[in-house]
């Protein structure tokens, strides 16, 4: 969906042995429970159930979420065996089907 | 055979439990790993046991820490570390008690991750926060007190 093509902010930084990748995503992350201010209505439940990253087509770290997760959601992890110019794949898919990915370059 | 039924009657609550949601729309076989009666229990303890099999055995471990502020002045964002200080871990489960749906998320690892995640939670209320470590097929828990002045219509 194009609403949500470059949502993902990712950096992947090599310190000794271990990467540390840092993802910032672009996401309304509605749990589906906040009310509108102005109509009262609630508003209806639009936010991102998986977030994977992979490394040499293997999963580093994958999550599954709730709306509880914050507005345009950060995430943090480490992981070993990574070179500097290696790339991390990381990807997301919302309740509503949406996804998008993105590759960072491990420096 | 034994195999084969526990497929079937997981297929059967998975689909059950999204028809439940209105969430038919998915397709299933891409949100298979999503554990919908999991994100609907409304306490820790309910998600806990939706998750894994051993869900009620979880004992408290000063491995896993948690860091994170005492107060929390916006609910809608409290930054939350976790880490676990144990061999084989496969998971941290993150809860806010306080929440409509206690159950924030669970991160897994593959072999080569650290046993350490960072985030940003919603909080709905001042409440716990707990963390489920999985490890070596155990769950360790960890629990901190967060004060929010200013709560985070949170989910």
């Amino acid at each position: 969906m194009a609403i949500h093509k470059k949502s993902i902010r990712a950096k992947a930084k090599l310190k000794g042995e271990i990467t540390e990748v840092k993802a910032l995503i672009k996401h309304p992350m509605e749990s589906g429970f906040r009310k509108d201010k102005e109509t009262g209505d609630l508003v209806p439940a639009h936010f991102i159930k998986e977030l994977k990253c992979e490394h040499n087509d293997k999963v580093v770290m994958s999550a599954i979420w709730s709306g509880g997760i914050s507005k345009n959601p950060y995430c943090a992890f480490r992981f070993k065996g990574a070179a500097k110019g290696d790339k991390v794949k990381i990807s997301w898919e919302d309740n509503l089907g949406h996804t998008d990915t993105r590759d960072a370059k491990v420096k | 055979m034994n195999i084969r039924r526990r497929a079937f009657l997981k297929g059967i609550l998975a689909t059950g439990g999204a028809m439940a949601l209105g969430t038919t729309l998915l397709p299933q076989s891409v949100m298979a790993e999503w554990p919908t009666s999991a994100f609907d229990a409304e306490t820790t303890e309910d998600a806990l046991k939706a998750l894994f099999e051993n869900g009620a055995s979880a004992e408290e471990s000063d491995k896993v820490i948690i860091k994170a502020e005492d107060k929390a002045e916006n609910g809608a964002v409290v930054p939350v570390e976790i880490t676990a200080n144990l061999p084989k871990v496969e998971s941290i489960t993150i809860f806010s008690e306080g929440n409509p749906i206690p159950l924030i998320g669970q991160f897994t690892f593959g072999e080569n991750a650290d046993a350490w995640v960072k985030t940003r939670i919603k909080m709905a209320e001042s409440s716990n926060v707990v963390a489920i470590v999985k490890a070596d097929g155990k769950l360790y828990k960890a629990s901190k007190a967060i004060e929010v002045t200013s709560g985070g219509c949170a989910g």
